[in-house]
């Protein structure tokens, strides 16, 4: 039969079967999963039914470990439930695992999997996830390839239901999860013959009903338990026959025969390597290569059923002729004898080596190795060098494959040039910014050459870890047999770059074919573009004989009303030039695509791109080489000559895309990285930055306040600094009693770091009285004055600091001299929860710890290369760290306790050496208020006179005391997470730790959504907003996390909106720090993920505040003490409609759009909910209190 | 007493139609005023921003960050369909004509010959009775000359006219250095009906902010005097029909259009304000002030106080001017 060939990605081919073989879907979002419960929830919400007829539910839950929860009920109560996650998620799940297991409850969880969080947190893939569940009594097996993660699918759910072994499949995140292959759709009719109903019916039977009651999950005593473990042995001994039937039953169906371990090499191989994942693809690459080519007598068996673990199955697999063995772990297991897979493969070979009837005539040598953690590229080149080891006598065992570890010298050296790959594979590169679409193109392009031609087709997407600015490399290729090469582009024949400043990041060029084709997006016109290229970019051309083409496709763009997207343009460029589809053909299928893309959107956006498409070809030229170089354009240095030395040893290799090369004794050995280095990154991503109009401002410090890259500086400074300063320095009068008198005032813009959001322009209070179109702050070009800003900026820097003793932090025009110790970060252009960090680190940054939970905030605040977390000149600064999503205010709480604890050790030791210290100064110590600026000032310098007395006291409890004598100096906790983290998976420990009375800072970074994992919904989505897995709108009201915080009484809690009143924002920051108790903010941010104007973020945040949606308020337990009521209202009752607030957000308008009905409903529970909140809280605000907290009876 | 009267071939049953206001956004207001006796009802507008730029605006803020970082290829749930403004407002056209018996008068807000004009063919295939053109243009263009705004005008009218078969009216600024002349092109380009005049809405200052800010200000009767001199002065000298709107709050104003020639008055300032319910008062007092003044009909005073029929034609021209500055001068 034929079927249909589709271009997806793995997470959906997967999701595909999952859906279709389920009844209830319980999932959570993490990366690089997601993607399969998103689907899911689509299809639901499209009323997609599964094989049976009807539609499976999807649900959201709190966290994986909810999600596990639900799933074994859902499981428990006789219905078909399947569940998608990751990483740090499975994790969650393991305790459920057993249980299911235990049961033996039929399940699959599908596992995209990926990295875990030791020293550093990473998304990208391995195998250390899933190995850490090999243990459980769950059944694991592996897909290698997008096409195998939908068969292993289907195979699998018939498997489970056979054998009653629960299942985790897993297939590699990133690379299969998010590659882009051409593959054969399996259709219902498939599937559906793939499961038993008799199977389903004899699942539902074991049912939980009380019309045929029976318990299930006693406990049990060591009487009988190890024996009902045991019990369990028979099935999982039937399972691997069980599931090779599955395979051989879908072989009947599809043709596609799968083993348990499936055997690819030469009859007679003497080495064999042993794998599981997408590296298998490359390695079964190269053993073509190596077999047929150089003739190497070499083979490899794939590992699909690893768990239940079948040694009779593997040793069939082995050719007789086998005499070395190598296994490769995608996963590190420090302290072992080896990785799992290794071990189980050195057993099972010993084992039956030591049988009476040993499988080969003589003991094969045995070595193991890791490679491709975190997605480290796993290509031809280290397969070979893998195989090459084991001609060695003493082939290198425990090694490791792809990096250089220059410590423990594991690695094995490979030749870098060693490549596969021939002309039959058509390679592309494409360079873009993730503004431009360039990655959505590349995927339609490649849904065109895998569907309308007969050619096999794979893309694969690469980004930095930017939010603002971000690029992206598409790796293409095409041909017409399938693609095995799980790698990226080493040579390319098509090399496209989107943006012409990128020429200047990346070495463009540096693989590109002799011969090969070069299309660059120039604004400077085909006569000027030569001569505007960088002197490697020209040599290049030059040398390699490119055929070279340019289009402005900005113009393009412009003129066809598409702003800044070029991705269909140079995707029409494309298929042009590259001529895989005849021209006229080629443009048919662009404009159907774009139908498809764009067409529920509306006519007019498929006009304009077809109009782009059609004016494309008139404005692509093909340019004369010139024979010499001419250009005197050097490629900037990447970070500067004053950079530290690990900055510019090491993080400059990241910064260029060279990464990889950085080997192992370069690395920190415990996950420890030096703060503030985002300021040797000079970005330079924004096209305008503001420039200061010294003549108009008032000099209020909302533009610094509101900048979420501390791109826009303030400082106040003597004026005998005016002398030396560069000619275009600004400064002018300080004006007010904020400042000292008589000194100078000025607005710096760091142009280099500013992303362009426009965000200090929109809150910019002062208008220019001649023209009141601009104000004190406009936004200029930024290469015109990259120079000389570069220049003042520098200045700027050195100017010193004013003594923060003396800045009233009480008033923002004051406040914002303090300098941001939280600076230049990744974060989004116009980021809404960066001003809320910022502000943390100038009021107390200083002396602040920071706990951080997994999300957004962790991203920007800690993704390397380069973070933003900043230090003074008197080297203190915000000492940060991330544990995990879930635990972050447990975790926080334990810095607390540290820090306490230390604290009161400190001052015990303190009392015990009175004597010789001094008294004087002890009971000074001890007696210090440090409840502002000054005295903690005073503290430090008691501290550190402490310290240097201590270093004349030669005794035991002095030493002692040296080490904490810090401690003596008040430090702040602060907690910091997003609302995924606070209302949903975090929130029992956040309820926990403001229960415990503890002196700890919460800040809660509401966007009212999962933002750093893509929108989905959470507990703080608010009636009638549209995010994943609320696609019709969310239904019920957001979460009111204050309220609940607020029914302890002891607990500080503030509800704060910068863009609507950042005076009380600046003040329930300063109230929550001076709480001797738990406190809370919650803090308004916007965020892309409102689908907002991101420049008038605060306007909206304003909108929000006054339509009720958002009241301000501050909630402080002290004010009782005077006999006052604990709750202030800051903000006024609504004064506007909530649709004039909700429906200038894309989040809530696209209800409107796509679901009317509900919109108009929603709208109303929504308003009636606003009203009825703002009563309760006016209410409350208005009770009359004793000083005892009691309400009083009048 | 004979209220009726016929506007672009429609028969009404009254001479007062409510005009394209936010009143027609729900089909129950609509409801409720052909209960009060409106004759017809003109729909708000559809405005050609609304169709060229919901659309992008919708893609550009779902797809501005689309496939831009590895954790998140997108920030929205993917949507079938949206239902966006111009598809709902056709759909609204045809659930009113569901609703009510009076007729629909669908409406147009524009001003370049583009695309958005086949959406005047959509709205007759939605089932409204007539479409109403709305040609809402401030020429600031100091290169643009009058006789090139006066083309836009006509050539929009000529475009709607060729794509549908139902009336066209055309809504007019009262800018025209030749009211006369224009409406005369308009005539013979096809308007079925003049409507008379736009109101602009005039911006306003804040000065506390220093920005420019819209300031919507409902309209008095005293406004409707412009109108009704223009309506006086065209009866009987075009085919088309005449509509006269801006200023229409009472019967004495309804009575005053139907005598300077206009076949309808149009109304909606009073309506916003006092509620659709004034439709029902107005009609009673204008059917009570014909008895008194022994009017059988609305056909019997349409035209009689046009400039054609009066006994001083001079009174609407320069004449009439120089008779106010007297009057005012005997006054101090």
């Amino acid at each position: 039969m034929e079927r249909k060939k589709i271009t997806i990605d793995g997470n959906e081919a997967a999701a595909h079967v999952a859906y279709r073989v389920s009844e209830v879907i319980a999932i959570y979002p993490i990366t690089p999963s997601s993607t399969m419960g998103e689907l899911s929830d689509a299809w639901s919400a499209k009323k997609l039914k599964n094989i049976w007829g009807t539609v499976p539910s999807v649900t959201e839950m709190q966290s994986e470990g909810g999600a596990a929860g639900a799933l074994h009920g859902a499981l428990q109560t006789g219905a078909l439930t399947t569940t998608f996650t990751a990483s740090q998620g499975l994790f969650l799940m393991i305790p459920n695992m057993y249980k299911i297991a235990g049961e033996l409850t039929p399940a699959v969880f599908h596992v995209s999997a990926r990295s875990i969080a030791a020293a550093a947190l990473s998304i990208f893939g391995d195998h250390s996830d899933v190995m850490a569940t090999r243990q459980t009594g769950f059944g694991m097996i592996a897909s290698n390839s997008v096409q195998e993660a939908m068969d292993t699918a289907a195979i699998v759910h018939k498997a489970t239901l056979e054998s009653r072994i629960p299942f985790v499949h897993f297939f590699d995140g990133f690379r299969t999860s998010a590659e882009v292959m051409k593959m054969e759709e399996l259709t219902d009719d498939d599937i559906r013959a793939m499961i038993d109903d008799e199977k389903v019916k004899e699942f539902k039977d074991r049912a939980l009903s009380p019309e045929h009651p029976f318990i299930r999950g006693t406990a049990q005593n060591p009487d009988v338990y190890f024996q009902g473990r045991e019990a369990v042995n028979k099935f999982y001994d039937a399972c691997p026959d069980i599931v090779q039937k599955a395979m051989d039953k879908f072989a009947q169906i599809t043709g596609r025969q799968y083993h348990l371990f499936d055997y690819y090499g030469a009859p007679d191989a003497k080495r064999v390597v042993i794998l599981m994942g997408s590296g298998a693809e490359a390695a079964e690459e190269t053993v073509e290569y190596l077999a047929q080519k150089m003739e190497e007598k070499v083979g490899i068996i794939k590992v699909r059923l690893y768990r239940p673990f079948s040694a009779k199955h593997l040793l069939e697999a082995f050719p007789k002729s086998v005499e070395r063995i190598t296994v490769l772990d995608r996963t590190k297991e420090p302290g072992s004898l080896g990785e799992p897979l290794y071990l189980d493969v050195v057993t099972a070979i010993s084992e039956a080596m030591s049988s009476n009837n040993p499988p080969f005539s003589k003991m094969p040598k045995i070595v193991g190795g890791r490679y491709g953690l975190s997605s480290k590229e796993f290509t031809p080149a280290m397969v070979k060098a893998v195989f090459d080891n084991m001609k060695n006598s003493e082939p290198k065992n425990h090694f490791t494959v792809g990096i250089n570890d220059d410590v423990t010298f594991t690695s094995l050296d490979y030749d870098v040039n060693f490549m596969t790959e021939g002309p039959e594979v058509v390679r592309c590169l494409f360079y873009g910014l993730g503004a431009d679409g360039t990655v959505g193109a590349n995927k339609n392009s490649i849904k065109i050459i895998g569907e309308e031609t007969e050619n096999y087709a794979q893309g694969y997407f690469v980004y930095d870890s930017k939010k603002s600015g971000s690029t992206t490399v598409s790796h293409l290729r095409f041909g017409k047999r399938p693609i095995r090469s799980t790698y990226l582009i080493q040579t390319a024949k098509f090399v496209g770059c989107h943006t012409f400043g990128l020429l200047e990041k990346f070495d463009v060029l540096g693989n590109i074919e002799e011969g090969g084709t070069f299309l660059l997006n120039s604004p400077y016109g085909t006569n000027e573009t030569w001569n505007q290229m960088p002197i490697r970019v020209q040599q290049q051309i030059i040398d390699k004989k490119l055929n070279f083409y340019v289009i402005d496709g900005y113009a393009v763009a412009n003129k066809t009303g598409m702003g800044s997207r070029v991705n269909t343009i140079m995707q029409t460029c494309f298929f042009a030039i590259s001529g895989i589809l005849p021209k006229d053909e080629a443009i048919e299928q662009i404009k159907k695509s774009i139908k498809k893309t764009y067409g529920a959107k509306g006519e007019e956006i498929v006009k304009k791109n077809y109009e782009a498409v059609d004016q494309t070809l008139a404005h692509l030229f093909k340019i004369e080489v010139p024979a010499k170089v001419t250009s005197s354009i050097e490629i900037p240095a990447i970070v500067s000559s004053k950079a530290p030395e690990f900055v510019r040893a090491t993080l400059s290799k990241m910064l260029e895309g060279k990464g990889d090369d950085v080997k192992v004794s370069e690395m920190p050995t415990d996950g420890t990285f030096p703060s503030a280095t985002t300021k040797w990154e000079k970005r330079n991503i924004a096209l305008e930055v503001p420039a200061w109009d010294s003549e108009w401002c008032i000099q209020c410090g909302k533009c610094a306040m509101v900048c979420p890259h501390a791109a826009i500086r303030i400082k106040v400074y003597d004026k005998k600094f005016i002398d030396t300063k560069p000619a275009t320095f600004k400064w002018m009068e300080a004006k007010g009693k904020e400042f000292p008198e008589g000194y100078a005032y000025t607005i710096q813009t760091a142009v280099e770091d500013c992303t362009g959001c426009e965000m200090c322009v929109e809150v910019c209070p002062a208008k220019n009285k001649k023209e009141t179109k601009f104000k004190a702050l406009n936004m200029v070009p930024q290469i015109p004055i990259r120079e000389q800003e570069r220049n003042n900026f520098e200045y700027f820097l050195e100017l010193p600091e004013l003594d923060r003793r003396l800045i009233n932090t009480a008033v923002i025009k004051a406040q914002q001299l303090q300098e941001p110790l939280f600076e230049f970060s990744g974060a989004c252009s116009g980021c809404g929860e960066t001003p809320y960090v910022k502000l943390v680190s100038q009021l107390f940054g200083d002396r602040s710890v920071i706990a951080n939970a997994t999300g957004c905030s962790s991203i920007y605040g800690g993704n390397l290369p380069t973070t933003p977390w900043a230090i003074n000149k008197e080297g203190r600064g915000p000492a940060w760290s991330n544990s995990l999503f879930e635990d972050n205010a447990e975790f926080g709480m334990g810095m607390r306790l540290s820090i306490d604890k230390q604290n009161e050790f400190a001052k015990e030791l303190l009392t015990d050496l009175s004597q010789e210290i001094g008294k004087e100064l002890v009971d000074s110590i001890l007696n210090a208020v440090q409840k502002d600026e000054t005295g903690i000032y005073e503290q430090r310098e008691r501290v550190d006179e402490l310290k240097k007395n201590l270093g004349n006291i030669k005794s035991k409890d002095a030493a002692k005391l040296l080490e904490v004598a810090d401690y003596l100096v008040k430090k702040s906790v602060w907690i910091i997470g997003g609302d995924g983290w606070a209302y949903d998976i975090g929130y029992g420990g956040l309820d926990h730790v403001i229960a415990s009375g503890k002196n700890v800072n919460i800040l809660v970074l509401d966007t009212e959504v999962y933002s750093n994992t893509g929108g989905q919904m959470s507990k703080s989505t608010s009636y009638g907003a549209v995010a994943k897995f609320a696609a019709a709108g969310k239904t019920t009201a957001k979460k009111d996390l204050a309220m609940m915080a607020m029914t302890y009484g002891n607990v500080y809690v503030a509800k704060v909106a910068m863009g609507a009143n950042d005076a009380q924002t600046l003040r329930a920051f300063l109230e929550a720090e001076a709480y001797d108790g738990p406190s809370i903010i919650i803090a308004y941010s916007h965020c892309i993920a409102h689908g907002i104007n991101m420049a008038k973020g605060m306007e909206s945040q304003k909108l929000a505040v006054d339509s009720g949606h958002w009241p301000l308020f501050r909630y402080n337990p002290l004010n009782v003490l005077d006999g006052k009521n604990p709750l202030k209202l800051d903000s006024k009752a609504p004064k506007i409609k909530l649709e004039e607030y909700i429906y200038n957000e894309t989040r809530y308008k696209m209800l409107t759009k796509s679901h009317p009905q509900e919109a108009k409903h929603l709208l109303e529970l929504g308003q009636a909910e606003v009203l009825k909140k703002w009563e309760f809280y006016e209410q409350m605000a208005e009770m009359k209190v004793s000083n005892d907290g009691e309400k009083e009876d009048n | 007493m004979d209220l009726s009267t016929t506007y672009m071939g429609l028969k009404l049953k009254n001479p007062l139609v409510p005009s394209a206001s936010p009143l027609s956004q729900s089909v129950d207001t609509v409801k409720a005023m052909e209960d009060a006796g409106a004759a017809a009802v003109v729909v708000y507008s559809l405005f050609e921003e609304q169709i060229t730029h919901e659309s992008g605006e919708l893609d550009h803020y779902l797809s501005y960050h689309l496939d831009s970082n590895a954790e998140a290829a997108s920030y929205f749930p993917e949507q079938e369909i949206f239902h966006l403004t111009p598809y709902e407002y056709l759909d609204h056209i045809a659930d009113l004509k569901k609703a009510v018996d009076i007729p629909i008068i669908g409406s147009l807000n524009g001003v370049s010959a583009g695309g958005w004009i086949k959406y005047a063919q959509n709205i007759e295939q939605a089932g409204a009775d007539a479409i109403e053109l709305n040609v809402y243009y401030i020429p600031t263009n100091q290169l643009t000359s009058g006789s090139e705004i006066e083309t836009i005008y006509v050539d929009v009218l000529k475009e709607v006219k060729k794509n549908v078969k139902i009336p066209v009216a055309i809504k007019l600024s009262p800018f025209f250095s030749s009211m006369s002349n224009m409406a005369q092109k308009l005539d013979h380009a096809g308007a079925d009906a003049l409507v008379l005049f736009n109101r602009f809405y005039q911006p306003d200052f804040d000065l506390d902010k220093l920005d420019v800010v819209p300031n919507l200000v409902l309209s008095t009767n005293w406004e409707m005097r412009l109108p009704l001199r223009w309506v006086a002065i065209l009866h009987g000298n075009i085919k088309a029909n005449l509509a006269l709107t801006s200023g229409v709050h009472n019967h004495t104003d309804v009575i005053k259009s139907m005598m300077a020639g206009a076949d309808v008055a149009m109304i909606c300032s009073e309506l916003l304000t006092n509620g659709v319910g004034r439709i029902t008062n107005i009609l009673t007092k204008m059917n009570n002030w014909m008895e008194e003044k022994e009017y059988a009909s609305v056909s019997l005073m349409k035209g009689s106080m046009s400039q054609k029929s009066i006994a001083e034609p001079a009174a609407f021209e320069r004449a009439n001017y120089m008779k106010m500055l007297q009057s005012y001068k005997t006054l101090i």
